[in-house]
């Protein structure tokens, strides 16, 4: 962890350098050191942010005697939790979190969080790990077969609407995404990622094994390893989105088999998926990646964290109310934490309501903690499900928010806008050509900072890059950065990478022209005039914070991935009805010509004799038999 | 003679540059009609594209032209317009000497057979007059230059006009008996797209005929030149490949030109016959009618040779037009080059059977294409079959068109020989037939 924090702040200083850089002369090692810099930062800022709040936790804990937890949702913060745990690190532990957030827009943001970590290397030589306790054997084999140093997974039922919801804890596209860094060992990368997709279809009940070379790539920048380890060269990373998959119960059940109580206790009793799969966004995760056992960083132990986020609407569920309570969202109440958990907590952001005169809960927090999540600074209300006193006389915790003033929902407090924001549509019209535009905002008042931008279109979307533009401010703004790899067809889609600098508060806009493919009719989808989807453009960057840090770590920029809506794009499409129809036609053009031809070629022309009438060669065939001179 | 040349030449240009400046040029560009996934502009400038971002232009799918296209435009990339322009001249030019001394090979061949007196005598309405005769290779740069299929193309910046172009050349240097230039910009026009493979053998028999050399299999002087005119051809073939690598130093162009034109992946929609019936093809049928139509191409060549081998210049005719009917990704452009030869067989005109109805066929269809295009892609209220089934009757127009002018073509020659107006044994007027 020390070598992490140091190499952080070296990478500020060459971002920072790489950026001036860049603008200036456009050495290309200073651009390649940039968007490493940039996409490596994701890792070193989490460490950082876990490095930061640990601190502060111990200033907290110095102060008070509440075992203050930061808010993890948005944090990775095991490698740093190891050392200020009270108790001896055991071989494997879990955890369990909830971070429920009022959003400005009236719904509620609920994260549940479970993390399982385990001090053991799946792949020290010599060793085979057989004993599984807590980490799921499923996905612990899967690792150790397939030689997965990284794996992230996600299913995602709706669009997360940054612009209402400000930024999630854990962005995740519509359908399903699944990324995968190997072990440098790997020989055969695609048979490897063949194979795994198809047994990660089979663990969650998903259509991943949809996934094959037309819809897979290697981004070369904006997906690097989060956990330890040095293989950074993209040979290795597989990436893949199924924007159209649907999430539905089905995908909930397995994922709920790997924690370690199932969801007969704990925080996953709340996960009733008739109320969950109510929502207007469910997402699903598993994140599985190497970790530091320590601070010295000798051993590397295995993080599994599985997430759920859900965004309910209340103003349809709730009755035109705006108050809330585990049981009106959930149908459940807590009554226990998980038995083999090392730590159950229930986060609730209160940062709207610092003297408590929006709105109160039920019960009262026993403990207030601060946390700066994502650039903005929160207070949240903890409750500890190990200690005793939450469950209060009636043994079961059901939280409850009541607003003072009277539920109208149009006294909200206002919300931070979003730094970073992305937008994407078709253009044109027709089904011959069309135009991808992606809109990037910056709305940071007075800092540019550069994102790179990730997309992926399939191939009979046949992209012209010589059309692309990218515009800020009515401006050309160059990209300092693009990776290109054309389509083939049938066989991979455009993979398109820039390195884009926003300006200060602004919209920054890529369009590129694409023109449809008309498609063999076996390769349609069975509704082949819904359309076709798109996945989503990521959008990867270091968004300057817009509260001051603490003072020890002036670094103040904070890691985002943001992802656009997917696209739906018609294609022209033939006639399924008559291929018969079809083969016959063109063969009876085809005939013609050829039978033309063949009788020009063949024959000669020659003057045609009158054939005689039926009487005459009647006549003439009876004047043969008899022997007399023909007519 | 040169001045009404450089008259049409003019008012070709001025048309060409009026259109290019026009809004036309835009959507012309992406007519299917006029561009093919093998020689739009669009991919062109995309390819130049992809080798400026360090990319191989076949590391795609959408760049299907040859290395020496990209080098020649690498160049002018920023005056392509004068480049089609050019291309054009050249074609109509080389046509007009190529047909000039086509015409006085033919009159003095008649010439001796009238002197040997080899007609017979009521056929003397069939002989070709010298003032008839002055103005065709007047009337085949026009028909070329003025075509709107030509000028379309050209305004579409469709590298078919170089194709054209060099199979021009290629004509030209036949007819006047540079059996070198010939194999050269036949090896040209064959790097350039496969299928002027076939122009083989009919460049070979005129060359053959001009040098008195008689095609006959025990003779081992036509061996020699077949085999000197071979080794030429494939000689120049070979070094343009080996140049072509060397520009780019990677193979990677021939499964992306000459694989791309003979295994049809990419189905969009043209005036041809292969999109539709590959889109709408059984997967495991799917090789074996590839291969019935790509032989169906080049089949022709050996029986045509056979039967046209006294008239090669016929047999080009005949090869370009079967080419540009049954090739994989024909263009309009492709269909203005042969027809550029029709007032070279204008004197075929009283034979013809259905022209009326076949030109009535053609004009329909040709404006028919972009109707039912924007039928079933704009407006959503026709659907594929409308357009497909277009093509297939703008093909027909086609076939009947150049098997009428064959038929026309062999009547003559049978006239020729046995006189004008048969009788039949009973000395009543009699009807020619083929039997």
């Amino acid at each position: 962890m020390t070598a992490g924090r140091c190499t952080a702040a070296l990478l500020a200083a060459v971002l920072v350098c790489g950026l001036t850089c860049a603008s200036t002369a456009a050495a290309e090692e200073a651009i390649t050191e940039e968007y490493e810099s940039i996409s490596n930062a994701n890792e070193h800022v989490q460490a950082q942010d876990d490095y930061a709040r640990s601190q502060k936790r111990r200033e907290i804990t110095e102060h008070d005697d509440d075992q203050n937890e930061p808010p993890p949702s948005s944090s990775s913060s095991s490698s740093s939790s190891s050392s200020s745990s009270s108790s001896p690190p055991s071989k494997d532990y879990f955890k369990e979190e909830l971070v429920i957030r009022p959003l400005s827009s009236g719904d509620i943001y609920a994260s549940f969080q479970f993390q399982t970590r385990w001090d053991t290397d799946f792949f020290a030589p010599g060793k085979k790990v057989s004993h599984y306790r807590l980490f799921p054997k499923s996905l612990g084999q899967l690792m150790s077969k397939f030689s997965v140093r990284e794996m992230h997974v996600s299913f995602t039922q709706g669009y997360w609407r940054t612009m209402q919801w400000g930024q999630p804890f854990l962005p995740a596209p519509p359908g399903a995404e699944l990324w995968v860094w190997f072990q440098d060992s790997v020989a055969d990368v695609d048979g490897a990622w063949k194979e795994l997709t198809n047994v990660l279809s089979g663990i969650f009940c998903a259509s991943l094994n949809f996934i094959d070379s037309t819809n897979t790539v290697e981004p070369t920048a904006s997906f690097k390893p989060l956990g330890v380890g040095n293989v950074t060269h993209q040979r290795f990373l597989r990436y893949a989105v199924l924007p159209r998959e649907i999430v539905c119960t089905e995908n909930l059940t397995p994922w709920k088999k790997l924690l370690p109580c199932g969801s007969k206790a704990g925080l996953a009793v709340l996960m009733k998926s008739e109320k969950l799969f109510h929502s207007s966004f469910l997402s699903l995760a598993v994140h599985i990646r190497p970790v530091c056992q320590d601070w010295g960083c000798k051993g590397t132990a295995w993080e599994l964290r599985q997430t759920v986020n859900v965004v309910f609407d209340l103003h349809t569920t709730g009755q035109g109310k705006r108050e809330w309570s585990f049981f009106k969202m959930f149908s459940r109440t807590l009554t226990e934490a998980c038995p083999l958990a090392t730590s159950s907590k229930v986060y609730i952001d209160v940062t709207d309501n610092p003297q408590g005169e929006l709105f109160e809960l039920n019960p009262a927090a026993p403990s207030l903690t601060q946390a700066v999540v994502l650039g903005d600074r929160r207070t949240y209300a903890v409750y500890d499900l190990m200690a005793s006193g939450t469950f209060g006389l009636l043994r079961s915790l059901n939280v409850l928010l009541r607003w003072k003033t009277p539920g109208n929902f149009s006294t909200q407090v206002d919300m931070l806008r979003p730094l970073l924001h992305g937008e994407r549509y078709v253009a044109g019209y027709g089904l011959q050509t069309g135009e991808i535009h992606t809109l990037i905002y910056n709305n940071h008042p007075y800092r540019a900072f550069p994102v790179l931008l990730l997309d992926i279109v399939p191939w009979y979307l046949r992209l012209y890059i010589h059309t692309l533009t990218v515009t800020s401010k009515s401006r050309e703004n160059k990209p300092s950065y693009i990776h290109y790899q054309p389509s083939k067809d049938r066989l991979r889609p455009h993979l398109l990478e820039m390195l884009i600098q926003l300006p200060p508060n602004s919209v920054t806009e890529v369009t590129v022209q694409f023109e449809r493919a008309l498609l063999k009719w076996t390769e349609y989808t069975p509704d082949p005039n819904h359309g076709f989807y798109v996945g989503s453009s990521v959008i990867s960057a270091l968004v300057p914070s817009v509260v001051a840090m603490d003072t020890i770590f002036p670094e103040s920029s904070y890691f985002v991935r943001v992802y656009t809506e997917p696209l739906l794009v018609n294609l022209p499409t033939p006639d399924f009805s008559m291929p018969y129809n079809v083969i016959c036609l063109t063969c009876t053009v085809v005939a013609v010509g050829y039978g033309s031809l063949y009788n020009l070629l063949t024959r000669t022309f020659q003057v045609e004799e009158p054939s005689p009438g039926v009487v005459k060669r009647l006549a003439n065939m009876i004047r043969y038999l008899r022997g007399v001179p023909l007519l | 003679m040169a001045a009404p040349l450089t008259l049409v030449l003019i008012v070709a240009v001025t048309i060409r540059a009026v259109l290019f400046s026009s809004s036309l040029a835009e959507p012309l560009m992406e007519r299917v009609e006029v561009v093919s996934p093998l020689n739009a502009w669009k991919r062109v400038v995309e390819g130049l594209a992809l080798l400026d971002l360090g990319a191989s232009p076949y590391s795609g799918d959408v760049f299907h032209e040859t290395p020496l296209i990209i080098y020649l435009f690498h160049f002018v990339i920023d005056y392509a317009d004068i480049v089609f322009m050019i291309a054009d001249g050249i074609t109509a030019v080389a046509l007009y000497l190529a047909v000039q001394d086509y015409n006085k090979t033919v009159f003095r061949k008649q010439k001796y057979a009238l002197e040997a007196d080899r007609y017979p005598h009521d056929c003397l309405e069939l002989i070709r007059t010298p003032k008839e005769m002055y103005y065709i290779p007047l009337k085949v740069a026009l028909f070329y230059l003025l075509n709107p299929f030509t000028i379309f193309s050209c305004v579409a910046k469709s590298t078919c006009g170089l194709n054209n172009a060099v199979i021009a050349l290629f004509i030209l240097s036949t007819i006047k008996g540079s059996a070198f230039l010939s194999a050269v910009f036949l090896a040209l026009a064959t790097y350039q797209s496969i299928y002027p493979l076939t122009l083989f053998a009919p460049a070979l028999l005129f060359l053959l005929q001009r040098l008195y050399i008689p095609v006959n299999f025990y003779r081992p002087s036509f061996w020699l030149f077949t085999l000197q005119y071979a080794v030429m051809y494939l000689g120049s073939l070979c070094v343009i490949v080996c140049l072509s690598f060397f520009l780019l130093s990677s193979w990677d162009f021939i499964p992306s030109v000459y694989g791309f034109i003979l295994s049809v992946p990419d189905l969009t929609p043209n005036i041809g016959l292969f999109w539709y019936f590959f889109a709408e093809m059984f997967e495991h049928f799917r090789f074996f009618f590839i291969c019935v139509f790509q032989i169906n191409v080049f089949f022709y060549t050996i029986p045509l040779s056979i039967k046209l081998k006294e008239h090669p210049v016929f047999l080009i005719f005949m090869q370009i037009a079967i080419i540009s009917i049954f090739k994989s990704y024909p263009t309009v452009g492709d269909i203005s080059l042969y027809m550029a030869f029709l007032p070279v067989w204008s004197h075929l005109y009283r034979f013809l059977r259905n022209i009326f109805l076949v030109s009535c066929v053609m004009l329909a269809c040709s404006a028919l294409f972009p109707v039912l295009w924007h039928l079933w892609i704009y407006a959503g209220s026709a659907n594929s079959n409308f357009y497909y089934a277009i093509t297939l009757l703008f093909n027909v127009g086609q076939i009947l068109l150049v098997s009428d002018y064959f038929y026309a073509f062999l009547r003559r020659e049978h006239h020729l020989t046995h006189g004008l107006y048969l009788k039949r044994k009973d000395g009543s007027e009699a009807t020619l037939v083929l039997k």
